[in-house]
């Protein structure tokens, strides 16, 4: 029984992420201006975190952990690399 | 594709809680993200999904492995203290490259105080 809620509430959780990003997307195609673009993509990044957690709790491996490690340090890294790229018009000086 | 892993109920529970808690903390960032009006305004919102969205998954997830495996197993906190740390480290750069770009384009920005 508590095992059927979990598998909802888990569910549930997956599908109100993927509205999140979807709202991140549409601010990303949408986004008047270029960092609202980045803005966009640095929020799409988190929701794909998030989603990879809730499915490493749905499956229980530790593989989806690792790839949540991966992703938000990839995120992290992109987004100063375009907000760099936004003030100076290069990255590296 | 209904499917979890088998906790005891108190667990279960716990867990299925703070999944949905965090979910929802997250959208409520990202609708934010779609709402706002002017761009530092929008810097704001999604901090909540990538604080408190992120605490609480990760929260669940070590409460689900460290059950499952009947030992501590606290490797998401990694994930939080990572997440934690950067996001107002991005967040600073891109506002900063914002005001930049605004300012010299002569546009209507917030004071420099």
């Amino acid at each position: 029984m508590t095992t059927l809620i979990l598998g909802w509430a888990i569910t549930v959780a997956q599908v109100l992420i993927g509205l999140a990003m979807g709202c991140a997307t549409w601010r990303i195609l949408d986004g008047p201006r270029a960092q609202d673009r980045v803005l966009g993509l640095d929020t799409l990044y988190v929701n794909a975190l998030l989603m990879l957690l809730t499915f490493g709790i749905q499956t229980g491996r530790t593989l989806y952990f690792e790839s949540a490690l991966v992703v938000s340090l990839l995120g992290f890294v992109g987004t100063v690399a375009l907000a760099k790229f936004l003030m100076r018009g290069e990255v590296i000086e | 594709m209904i499917q979890a892993p088998d906790l005891p109920p108190w667990a279960a529970l716990i867990v299925a809680f703070l999944v949905v808690a965090g979910a929802i903390f997250a959208l409520i960032g990202s609708l934010g993200l779609v709402r706002m009006k002017s761009f530092y305004e929008r810097v704001h919102p999604p901090t909540m999904g990538s604080s408190l969205g992120v605490a609480l998954i990760a929260l669940a997830s070590i409460i689900c492995f460290s059950v499952l495996r009947s030992r501590l197993s606290v490797h998401e906190v990694l994930i939080v203290i990572f997440v934690t740390l950067t996001t107002p480290v991005t967040f600073m750069l891109l506002g900063r490259a914002a005001l930049y770009r605004d300012r010299t384009e002569g546009a209507d920005v917030p004071p420099a105080k």
